[in-house]
């Protein structure tokens, strides 16, 4: 908890622009920051003494009919410290380039290939940017909430 | 060689007081032969295939209605098991898969998700495998017992001592 308090202290120090909201949520803080920033937040608390050096979760949701629609989510934990915390950016849908974190933690390039694949964010500086689940030829990204419910891609041709 | 007709409506087999020959109709008894000699290729894809699992091994063992021998060879089996969800993707692969058996053979989907696509009405599922092959017995549940499978095999056996057999050669008559 003292960790947790400390951490918060330091990064509204040495962030004191950049962080737009710090609040708790279902027991984790959530940071709030802005697109640009993000490569240097999650660097700042990958290095040590914060030392979160493990990613746990890289994912995004669709908030359509909202101004910044897309929020990139990343889950990070300390293995020191035994604490997690969930830092967000917001993407907005004529600008969905994000930088990729996939230098920081390898597991991060599947998990933006995953994100690419469903949602179209672009990962700037990704070293290999393709779809991760659908197939080539596979149009559109199908988390969006605007991908229709029923359409079907198949690979084939079907039977009646 | 004419016509060889049966002493005895239905019946495949017909001893003599002499003994020494069996008299049947030969698409009766190949089909007899057939049912009881089921080679299958399991394409297990999903949850299913527990079931799938405890319905041929120790436990259930669908053995003792000769579908026993799990081939893992597309080319040498007569019934493709289709367990479990198809996607899109896998599409291909299923198709390809049909297409290395020889005639004559038959293909079961096991469980909703393979019968219909279950609950998975989405971008990434099939809607059942009949939109790609042609499917012989559908197995529903979610997942099936293991009394289904079995039921489900009972009604295949039955199917392929009933249909008119492909014979690949042709009885010349006189």
């Amino acid at each position: 908890m003292e960790d947790n308090q400390r951490i918060k202290e330091n990064l509204a120090e040495k962030f004191k622009d950049k962080i737009l909201s710090v609040k708790e949520s279902l027991g984790d803080t959530v940071i709030q920051v802005k697109k640009q920033d993000i490569l240097e937040i999650l660097k700042f608390l990958k290095d040590k003494p914060q030392d979160y050096s493990m990613l746990l979760d890289l994912t995004c949701v669709d908030y359509k009919g909202k101004r910044l629609r897309f929020e990139m989510i990343y889950h990070v934990f300390s293995l020191s410290k035994n604490h997690r915390l969930r830092i967000k950016c917001s993407v907005p849908e004529d600008d969905l380039e994000v930088q990729s974190v996939s230098g920081m933690w390898k597991n991060a390039n599947w998990l933006e290939r995953e994100v690419y694949d469903m949602f179209g964010i672009q990962f700037l500086s990704h070293p290999d940017l393709r779809r991760l689940f659908m197939y080539d030829g596979f149009k559109g990204h199908p988390l969006r909430k605007d991908y229709p419910l029923r359409k079907r891609q198949p690979r084939i041709r079907l039977r009646k | 060689m004419g016509k060889i007709r049966p002493i005895k409506k239905y019946s495949y087999y017909q001893k003599t007081a002499h003994g020494g020959f069996i008299a049947t109709k030969l698409n009766y008894a190949i089909g007899w032969g057939r049912k009881f000699s089921i080679f299958h290729y399991p394409f297990i894809t999903a949850c299913c295939g527990m079931e799938y699992m405890s319905a041929a091994c120790a436990h259930w063992d669908f053995d003792r209605f000769g579908v026993g021998m799990t081939t893992f060879s597309p080319r040498q089996s007569d019934l493709l098991f289709v367990v479990g969800t198809i996607t899109h993707k896998e599409a291909p692969v299923l198709k390809t898969v049909y297409e290395q058996m020889v005639e004559p053979n038959w293909v079961i989907a096991c469980g909703a998700c393979a019968v219909s696509g279950g609950i998975y009405d989405n971008y990434a599922v099939v809607q059942g495998i009949d939109k790609i092959i042609p499917v012989d017995v559908y197995i529903p549940g979610c997942p099936p017992r293991p009394e289904t499978i079995l039921n489900a095999l009972l009604k295949l056996q039955d199917k392929i001592q009933k249909q008119k057999q492909d014979l690949r050669w042709k009885i010349i008559k006189e």
